[in-house]
């Protein structure tokens, strides 16, 4: 039985249900799928790099879905959209909510859509380092499963270390609730994703999956399987 | 969401949650210094001594026969445009909220000049985004920023212009957020924003107002402004809202015309006009005009459109290019490319008693209009 949740996400395309497979392979327990947009304020330049290839192989919304369902019909993990409020405004934000639901997501992530807002919009909601207690309660609140503490203050992207805020993010987020709580931005070595479970009940690894699929599903399955390796040594060393 | 649109359906705050408390402290920081009537006295001593307020309102007989047309002389205004009103009205709230750094964005360098004055002035540490587009066709700008102490940033990304600045400059908020204010050029972007720079552009319609006044003894039929982000034209408009026999004319760059040929959607924080496809994709704009290269406008002025209280139209470069020529050679006045488009459009209203917004001077856009020449 894993003890550590580990999530990797991929930016929709004509190869991702079967690069989806491979992370599934490799030991993970969910995919993000990235719907790419224009102005992708919230991300850093490789998943920027990734939507701006995206959106030039014509992964609208409609191809976006589609991209869901054939991967929801690959694999048997959780499937949640990940994508900014524009494209839910367009599309109509229930609309959006029943189209992906209909292709097989579990949920949905909007990266700049505040907690507040919509609230009949069903969806993983995000806290950061900078969000205060009670706004962390009613993220928790309003949140769907489980709670994305995104943990430095920036954006999507490889960092050298976990970041320094991710303790006092991990501690300020457990005062106030019990739901599962999955660490992200900035984790990519095997290490960094243990430091980081070690705190949190999972991870989320975007930029690093992201470069490493463009090399094939096979690398991919090799990447994932060796974070899932150091997820899985956790309990292992609480022992020590 | 509905509880946050300030403007009826649009405004609100589409940011990542590591902004929020940013926001959060903007807002309440804001409040405060409106209340504080050392904030306004501050202000109102750095215009009149510092930016030159007020700016006159020029009567220009010459330009458009058969039209009495008055210019608001925001071109006189220190560092030649609009934006120094907000630039420093937002310098000073960064100081009070104890922010040492400032990030700003810029399309044709006015604002980004503006915000490297501000700082210079007040001893802040300024850094501007600008498109490595916009960089090329509104160098004096970029040296300007030089020359005050700015690390002006090229962008690489997208179509290089104003869209990708703002973009990189949240990204940077994002990243240095406790330390760092955005001084955001424009009346867009997320509450509260759109109705800071509204507040801080005020100045143009209340002045414009007494002055029009003083001269006619009546209000203007008509004032009229070029929209890009849409700064110059809330911040002129703001002194005639409430005089329903005051139509609000807005002018739009063709290849940039949010509210004329956009639809509702959200761009960099807001709900509002973007031009936008099917499935809420940004799309690129264009406009020979630096500061009007802007596919999305802001909220309020979605809002006055759909109310009726204000029209939009839009003006090609062309006839933008003409207005330019015509202002210098009929007044003497050289104005901006930007409110070259608003005065291309004042032969075409029925309003005889005009007053326009002429937002900046255009040493900035010499290069430009030369080379067009042929």
């Amino acid at each position: 039985m894993r003890m550590k949740r580990l999530a990797i996400y991929l930016m929709a395309g004509e190869n991702t249900p079967e690069l989806a497979d491979a992370a599934v392979a490799g030991g993970a327990d969910l995919v993000e799928l990235g719907f790419p947009f224009s102005d992708p304020l919230a991300d850093g330049p490789v998943i920027r790099r990734a939507a701006e290839k995206a959106l030039a192989a014509g992964m609208g919304t409609q191809e976006c879905l589609d991209c869901l369902a054939h991967t929801h019909e690959r694999v048997e993990v959780p499937l949640v959209p990940m994508t900014y409020a524009a494209l839910l405004e367009a599309h109509g934000f229930e609309r959006f909510a029943d189209d992906c639901r209909a292709a097989g997501a579990a949920s949905l992530i909007v990266a700049d859509l505040p907690i507040e807002a919509e609230p009949g919009l069903a969806r993983v909601q995000l806290v950061a380092p900078t969000t205060p207690a009670e706004r962390i309660k009613l993220a928790a609140e309003r949140t769907d499963g489980w709670l994305y503490l995104v943990s430095v203050t920036g954006t999507t992207g490889a960092r050298d270390s976990v970041s320094g805020q991710l303790p006092e993010l991990v501690a300020r987020a457990r005062s106030v609730t019990d739901v599962p709580l999955l660490a992200g931005f900035g984790i990519s070595t095997p290490e960094q994703a243990a430091a980081a479970a070690e705190l949190a009940d999972g991870i989320v690894v975007g930029s690093r999956a992201v470069e490493i699929a463009e090399q094939g599903p096979e690398a991919l399955r090799g990447y994932v399987s060796s974070l899932r390796e150091a997820l899985d040594r956790i309990p292992e060393r609480a022992l020590r | 969401m509905t509880a946050e649109l300030e403007f009826e359906a649009y405004g609100g705050r589409y940011v990542p949650e590591t902004l929020v408390p940013a926001l959060d402290e903007l807002e309440t920081g804001w409040e405060a210094a409106r209340e504080d009537p050392s904030f306004a006295e501050q202000l109102d001593a750095l215009g009149r001594e510092y930016a030159g307020r007020p700016t006159p309102l020029t009567p220009a007989p010459r330009f458009c026969p058969g039209k009495t047309l008055y210019l608001k002389r925001e071109d006189l205004l220190h560092t030649g445009a609009h934006k120094l009103n907000n630039a420093l009205g937002q310098a000073l709230l960064a100081e009070r909220l104890g922010k040492r750094r400032i990030v700003a964005e810029t399309g044709a360098g006015q604002h980004g000049v503006a915000a490297a004055t501000a700082c210079a002035r007040f001893g802040l540490e300024c850094v501007v985004y600008m498109g490595a587009e916009d960089m090329r066709r509104q160098r004096p700008n970029v040296e300007r920023m030089d020359l005050l102490g700015a690390d002006v940033r090229p962008v690489e990304i997208g179509t290089r212009t104003l869209k990708e600045a703002i973009s990189e400059a949240i990204r940077d908020w994002v990243t240095n957020v406790e330390t760092t204010h955005y001084l955001i050029g424009s009346c867009v972007g997320p509450s509260p924003y759109p109705a800071i720079v509204h507040e801080l552009q005020s100045v143009i319609g209340r002045e414009a107002r007494a002055q029009f006044l003083e001269a006619e003894g009546r209000l203007p039929e008509a004032a009229i402004a070029c929209v890009g982000g849409g700064s110059n034209a809330i911040g002129l408009f703001a002194g005639f809202l409430d005089d329903a026999e005051v139509a609000l004319v807005g002018v739009e760059a063709e290849g940039a015309a949010s509210l004329v040929d956009g639809s509702a959607g959200i761009l960099h924080g807001a709900r509002s006009y973007v031009l936008r496809d099917e499935d809420g994709q940004i799309l690129d704009a264009h406009s020979v005009a630096a500061g009007l290269d802007y596919p999305g406008v802001g909220p309020e002025h979605a809002a006055l459109r759909d109310s009726g209280r204000a029209r939009y139209v839009s003006v090609g470069d062309e006839a933008a290019l003409e207005a330019f020529r015509r202002l210098a050679r009929t007044e003497g006045i050289v104005p901006a490319l930007e409110p070259s488009h608003a005065l291309a459009y004042v032969s075409e209203l029925d309003e005889e008693l005009v007053l326009l917004g002429l937002s900046g001077r255009g040493d900035k856009d010499l290069e430009e209009v030369l080379e067009r020449r042929n």
